[in-house]
Formats: structure tokens, C-alpha cells, sequence
């Protein structure tokens, strides 16, 4: 399904932001992509999709290699892939059921765009899709008045409204609290295995990942390190992703471990 | 304001030095500024009562003032959307922005007097000249708040549409015009009712509207229909004003 | 919903809008274009004249290069003048402003009349134009630079009195009452309780009108009122284009250059 051969990202100083990373996906589940701040977890996801140019190497989807598409095979080859952000980057002013048809914007015309005149099939669809994602009835709320859960679960209806062969997920829980981030991981991952859409999700937060993950992926300074089921995810794993800590769950307050979780949404936010 | 005495007193001895040699170096005809009060009264008691007898001639200017305004501003307010989407660097490429930037600089610095008497010279006396004057004028203000707005937006909006597939149009039409749409609508009737303002003097060059035959009566002497012309103008740019804020109040 | 057809038991209708506001929105977009077709229609505009625009253009472009640089001995004085028109117009203004904007503001004019009088000074300054009182002071002090000082801190007097009446009517009430209390004269109370709030602002608006001025001064020798436009209006006038475009440069220069020291200026003050 989804293929990735030695793709590489350095960006103007020299630095390599991803370094020759390759893996497959074979089969549609949900891939969880852990590492440090700064291991290149984003750019990876952005280099698929090329709102980050690679600079070597090639992603495959399903049997065409969207590295050298040009700029209108590109825009098609996005249509298949869907993708949810940190900040959930929904088009404030917009109302939330436009926001979700802009899903669809690969596929209409200008003029339908222009004019908010959708195909009826596409319509319910969101209808439906907002439903599934527990927005019934907020089609017409503006998305600056929705809290960040809500504006997440639109960002999920918008990327399925896509109808992706894949979906790229860039932290989607970051910015949330601990409650509505499991909420919005659980739909995320319940809809993903329902239309058996291959997920790659950049995630900093381990227990999520390991909750939620069918695959694991570890990077760190830009190279692929791990890759594994999330029972394979033991303390050795995480030393080799992380670096040394002491990763028991039951270790104490003001150990270093509880002081790298205290920092890691400020972290987050400033990848 | 300035703690420094030296630094104070410094300037204090700058200005008045600079004073001097500016009032020195201007060529100014004392004995005919002295007549300033004398003339000013008696020109004033000529500009009263104002006189509205040629109200013919007075309604005829006025209406081609207000016409330019609405048309130049209508036309700067289209063409000022390519313009400023060419002048945001975050949207433009390299060479297209230098170049839109460029002609927001030039358009800028002159004044509108000065672009009007080139038009005139190029179209000849009448309303055409002052139309495109505004057009300039307005497309160069509207243009260069777009470009501003669209590169202060959020960038992620766009990042957002932009991974649905959507061409570089519908990106425009979703990701970026929501965004700025509210402040290039009020920014558009600002300068409609700056328009108005600026179409009473682009006249005076010969470009059309009241500005012309004010600039007449003054050298025709004729100061009572000039007064009548000015309370006019004062009018008719107090209701433009209040109309821009009326709309731009309906617009949140 | 990967076969792409509708789902049963949703809405496969929706609009952004109802029917009235749909309506709503036209009328105001087709009033705004039938407005400006109208005007367009009704001004006569001979529009065979666009015909030759551009051979008109490039064959200004061409009579403007080379610029005649040699007329720059000529124009080095006007173009001094017309800074010197701004800076005193601008300092004229300085003094007058901000008495009136006193006035003008609410919490510091006397009484309702004396705040209407200030409004209406401030109005009408603003609603004539600096070239429309360029031609009132040529008649009052005859041609020249006197005209255009005074042109200049006529019109500017509305723009910094109002942004300086806007600033003392936002000012902290502390100071002023701990004053007051004092027992101190009302002239006093202005000086020491206000007047210091308001400072940084009036530099500010000072410095920003200047600025603006150098621009308006470049085209008050049109109507006689001293500066550079007057050889631009002459040169014009006797199609020295070579000579028009070197006045253009060097206009261009001296707005920019104004910009930018105001610019810098403010950014230190503030």
C-alpha cells in the first residue's frame, strides 16, 4: 500500500532533518511514529504528502511514487491522502460543514467550490461523517467557536471526506487534555480500521501509542530506529528511541522521567 | 522627555538654528505677506454669504466627483486583488513580488496631483484623467493592506487545503479569502470615502469634478460661489464619512 | 463510503445560506456594480483615447531617459524649499494642534460648546484638502512659500488634533486628580497631569505628519504655493520631459528617504 524508499530531507544549513529512511506498510493499520523532539517525525509525514520537498528517495503509494509527480499528478495523489494537524488547521471563519467539504475540494470545480455546491452524495457524507465523529448538528457553527476537541474531530471529517488510501496524522493530540486527546485518538483509530485506511501518526505521547498502535516506528535524528508491535515497545526499546531513563510507570515524582513528561507538551508545541 | 540635559538643550539649539536658516533661505516677499491679514479680511468678507445661485454648476461638479470616486474605487478595488496577492511574499514567487512591491513604492510616493497631471497630459482634460488617478491611488492603497493581511494570515489554514489537492485557485478561494475577506471589504469603503476627499482636488490640475471649478473661482476672484463650492465639499466629505463607517460598522 | 453514492439517512442538501440572505447578498453586490457602471457611463469618458494610451506612454517613457541631469543646479532649491515648507507647515501645526485638541477631547474642553467648536475646527480642517487651501492662502499672502506653510499646518492641524484628542481622552484619570486635589489652576492641572501622558504621542503623530507633508509640499507649487512643483507644473507644461523625470527622481528620493528617517524616528520615541 504504502512504500518508503530511502527518503531523505535536509533543509539549507546542512542538517539532515530525515536520513534514508525506508519501511513499508503492507496492510492497512495504524502506524505510530514515536521519537524525541526534533527526530524528523513531522517532516516524514510532510514529505509524503510534499508540503515538504524530499530532497532524495521516493514514497510509494499504491504503485505510484509520489516523489516525482508533477504539480498536477501531485494535486490528484493528494486527493488520496488525508491529513489531520496539531492545531487542527481548520479554516476559522469558514462553517464547520464547509470546512468538511473542503475535503472535497480536489474533485469539484472552481465554480462549485466557489458556490459551496457539492454533489448530494458528498453532502451526506459529511452529514454522516459528522455524525460519526459526534458533530450532528454543528454543521452550520462557525469553527472559531468550537472547543479543540471539537475542531479536531472536524479536521478528522475533513480528511475523510477525502476518502484517503491514507491517512497522515501530525500529532493530533498535542494541543488537547489527557481526556478529549483519548477521545479523539479513539475515533481517530475506530473509523481508520472501519474503512481499513492505512494511518501513519506522528505521536510524542508513548502510552497513547502503545494503547492505540497496531505498529510502532522509532526515530530519532532523522533515522528510522525501531519498528515493531507495541508489545515490542519494552524499556530497552524506549532507552534506544529516547535515550537513558528510568521508564517504569511506577517510578517516582521528581525523578527525571516525571520531568521530561511535565515538559514534553511544551515540547510538542514547538515542533 | 529627554533625560539628557545636553542632549536637550543640544536640540533646542539645532531648531532654532535650523529655523533661521530656513526662514533665511526661503524666497518670501515680505511687504506682500504683510497685506496677509488686510486681504485675508477682505477676502473673507467677499466669501460672505456664500452663493448658491449657480447651484446648476455647483450640482454638475459635484456629481462628477462622486461618480469618479465610486468608479475609481470600484475598478482599484478589483484590480488591487491581483496586485496584492503579487506583492505577499508568503504567496508570490521571488521576481513577481520585487516587481509588485515596486510599484506599490512608486504609486505611493507621488501624490495623486502629480499622477493626475501626467494622466492629463496622456488623456487630455476631463474626468478619464482623474478616474485613472484614483484607480492608481486606490489599487496602491487596497493592493498594499491585501498583501500585508495575506502575509500576516495564518499560514496553516492554507497548509490545510492546500493537502486536500486542491488547485492553487480553490486554495485562494478556501484557505486564503476567508481569511482576509472582512478587512478588504472595510478597507475598500475607507478608501471610497478617501476617494471622495481626493476626487475635489485632482480638479484643480484640470482632471475633472469640483476641483475645477473651484479652482476657477478662485482665479476669477470669485470668493462667494468659492465659499459656497468649500461647504459643499466639507458636506458632501461628512457624508461619505458617515457612510463608510455606517457599512463598515455592518461589515463586525 | 468508499462506494460514493449517498447515505441513507442523511441530508443530502445543504446550504451556506438561507434564500434572504442569498438574497440579501445580491442586491448589495449587483448595487455596488450598477453603481459603478453608472458612474463610468455617466462621466462621457472618450474611450478612443485608450486607443493610442500606449504609444502616448512609450513615447513619454522615451522623452524621460536620460533624465537631464544638469537641471539639477535648478531644482536643488525648490527641492529644499518643499522640505522646508513640510518642516515649518509641521511645526506651525505643533503649536496649534494641541490647544485645540485640549477642546476637542472630552474630559479636558470647559463646557459643551467649547468641546463642539474644537470638533468643528478639527472636521473642518480635515475636509479641505492641502492643495484647496494652498489656493486660499495664494490669494490671501500672494505666491510663494508663506502659502504653503500655512496650507500645510492648516490641514494638518485636523489630523494631529484629532489623534492627540483621541490620546488625552484614553489618558490614566490618577495623576489628574491627585493633581486637582491639590487645589492646583485648571491651566496647571493640563500641564502637569495631562500634558506629560499625552507627550509621546504628540512627538509621535508630529514626526508622522511630517512625513506626510514632504509628500503634500511636493505638489503646492501647482497652485503657487512654493516648492519644487512649481518647475515640476512649468516643465510639464513645456513637455521638458527630461527634465520632468529627474524632478520625479528626485521627489522619489526625498519621500522615501523622509519616510524612512520618520519611520526611524518613531520607532526610537515610542
Amino acid at each position: 500500500m504504502l512504500k518508503i524508499e530511502a527518503l531523505s530531507k535536509s533543509y539549507t544549513a546542512g542538517v539532515a532533518a530525515l536520513d534514508n529512511v525506508s519501511f513499508e506498510v503492507a496492510e492497512p493499520q495504524v502506524v505510530a511514529i514515536i521519537g524525541p523532539s526534533g527526530a524528523g517525525k513531522s517532516t516524514l509525514i510532510r514529505c509524503i504528502n510534499r508540503l515538504v520537498e524530499p530532497t532524495a528517495g521516493s514514497a510509494i503509494l499504491n504503485g505510484e511514487n509520489v516523489t516525482n509527480l508533477n504539480s498536477a499528478g501531485l494535486r490528484k495523489a493528494r486527493r488520496r491522502m488525508g491529513m489531520i494537524f496539531q492545531e487542527y488547521n481548520l479554516v476559522e471563519r469558514l462553517t464547520v460543514m464547509e470546512n468538511v467539504l473542503s475535503g472535497r475540494l480536489g474533485y469539484v470545480s472552481f465554480w462549485q467550490a466557489w458556490r459551496r455546491n457539492y454533489p448530494p452524495e458528498d453532502i451526506s457524507n459529511a452529514f454522516k461523517l459528522l455524525d460519526r465523529v459526534g458533530l450532528s448538528g454543528f454543521q452550520d457553527q462557525r469553527a472559531d467557536a468550537l472547543s479543540g476537541g471539537q475542531r479536531q474531530r472536524v479536521g478528522i471529517a475533513r480528511a475523510l471526506m477525502q476518502k484517503p488510501d491514507l491517512l497522515l496524522v501530525d500529532e493530533p493530540t498535542a494541543s488537547l487534555d489527557p481526556k478529549t486527546s483519548r477521545q479523539v485518538m479513539r475515533i481517530l483509530v475506530e473509523l481508520a480500521h472501519e474503512l481499513s485506511t492505512p494511518t501513519l501518526l506522528n505521536i510524542h505521547d508513548v502510552p497513547l501509542a502503545k494503547n492505540f498502535a497496531d505498529r510502532v516506528l522509532g526515530m530519532q535524528d532523522g533515522k528510522l530506529i525501531f519498528d515493531g508491535t507495541p508489545d515490542e515497545l519494552t524499556e530497552d526499546a524506549l532507552t534506544l528511541i529516547y535515550g537513558e531513563e528510568d521508564w517504569k510507570p511506577e517510578a517516582k515524582a521528581g525523578s527525571p522521567a516525571e520531568q521530561e513528561n511535565a515538559d514534553s507538551p511544551e515540547q510538542a508545541a514547538a515542533v | 522627555m529627554i533625560e539628557n540635559p545636553l542632549l536637550r538643550h543640544g536640540l533646542l539649539v539645532l531648531a532654532v538654528m535650523y529655523l533661521a536658516w530656513s526662514l533665511g533661505s526661503l524666497e518670501i516677499d515680505w511687504s506682500r505677506t504683510s497685506q496677509g491679514a488686510e486681504r485675508a479680511g477682505r477676502i473673507f468678507s467677499r466669501m460672505f454669504p456664500p452663493d448658491f445661485s449657480r447651484w446648476s454648476l455647483l450640482v454638475r461638479g459635484v456629481t462628477e466627483s462622486v461618480e469618479m470616486a465610486l468608479a475609481a474605487s470600484f475598478i482599484g478595488m478589483i484590480l488591487a486583488i491581483p496586485v496584492g496577492l503579487c506583492a505577499a511574499s508568503n504567496i508570490a514567487p521571488r521576481p513577481i513580488y520585487l516587481a509588485a512591491r515596486g510599484i506599490l513604492v512608486l504609486t505611493r510616493t507621488f501624490h495623486e496631483v502629480i499622477i493626475a497631471i501626467l494622466f492629463v497630459k496622456i488623456f487630455g482634460f476631463g474626468p478619464l484623467a482623474g478616474v485613472l488617478t484614483l484607480v492608481v491611488a486606490s489599487v496602491s492603497f487596497i493592493g498594499k493592506m491585501l498583501a500585508e493581511d495575506i502575509e500576516n494570515m495564518g499560514s496553516q489554514q492554507m497548509e490545510a487545503i492546500r493537502a486536500t489537492g486542491a488547485s492553487f485557485p480553490k486554495v485562494l478561494i478556501y484557505g486564503v479569502m476567508p481569511q482576509i475577506l472582512p478587512r478588504y471589504l472595510g478597507v475598500s469603503i475607507y478608501r471610497l470615502d478617501a476617494n471622495i476627499r481626493h476626487s475635489t482636488v485632482v480638479g484643480i490640475v484640470g482632471a475633472g469634478g469640483i476641483g475645477q471649478t473651484l479652482s476657477a473661482t478662485f482665479s476669477r476672484y470669485d470668493y462667494d460661489f468659492s465659499l459656497a463650492i468649500l461647504l459643499t465639499i466639507i458636506g458632501l466629505v461628512f457624508l461619505g464619512e458617515f457612510f463608510s463607517n455606517w457599512v463598515r460598522g455592518r461589515l463586525r | 463510503m468508499t462506494d460514493g453514492t449517498a447515505e441513507a439517512g442523511y441530508p443530502d442538501i445543504w446550504r451556506r445560506f438561507t434564500p434572504r440572505q442569498t438574497l440579501v447578498r445580491y442586491v448589495w453586490f449587483l448595487g455596488a456594480v450598477f453603481v459603478a457602471v453608472w458612474s463610468v457611463r455617466h462621466l462621457d469618458i472618450p474611450w478612443f483615447y485608450f486607443l493610442d494610451a500606449h504609444v502616448q506612454a512609450a513615447d513619454l517613457a522615451v522623452r524621460m531617459i536620460p533624465p537631464d541631469w544638469s537641471y539639477f543646479d535648478v531644482i536643488a532649491r525648490p527641492l529644499i524649499e518643499t522640505i522646508h515648507i513640510a518642516t515649518l507647515g509641521t511645526i506651525v501645526t505643533f503649536f496649534i494642534a494641541f490647544p485645540i485638541a485640549f477642546l476637542a477631547a472630552r474630559n479636558t474642553t470647559p463646557n459643551r460648546l467649547t468641546w463642539f467648536i474644537g470638533r468643528f475646527i478639527l472636521v473642518a480642517s480635515r475636509s479641505v484638502n492641502t492643495v484647496v487651501w494652498a489656493l486660499l492662502f495664494v490669494a490671501i499672502f500672494g505666491p510663494g512659500p508663506v502659502a504653503g506653510i500655512w496650507a500645510v499646518a492648516f490641514r494638518s492641524i485636523g489630523f494631529m488634533g484629532k489623534l492627540i484628542a483621541e490620546a488625552i481622552e484614553e489618558i490614566d484619570e490618577g495623576p489628574v486628580e491627585a493633581i486637582a486635589s491639590t487645589g492646583a489652576s485648571r491651566l496647571k492641572v493640563l500641564l502637569v497631569g495631562v500634558l506629560p501622558q499625552v507627550l509621546p504621542v504628540i512627538y509621535g503623530t508630529t514626526i508622522y505628519r511630517w512625513d506626510i507633508n514632504i509628500r503634500e509640499s511636493t505638489v503646492l507649487g501647482f497652485v503657487g504655493a512654493g516648492g519644487i512643483g512649481i518647475q515640476l507644473y512649468a516643465s510639464i507644461n513645456q513637455f521638458a520631459w527630461d527634465e520632468v523625470s529627474l524632478m520625479l527622481l528626485a521627489i522619489f528620493g526625498v519621500v522615501v528617504i523622509s519616510e524612512y528617517v520618520s519611520a526611524m524616528v518613531r520607532q526610537k520615541i515610542t
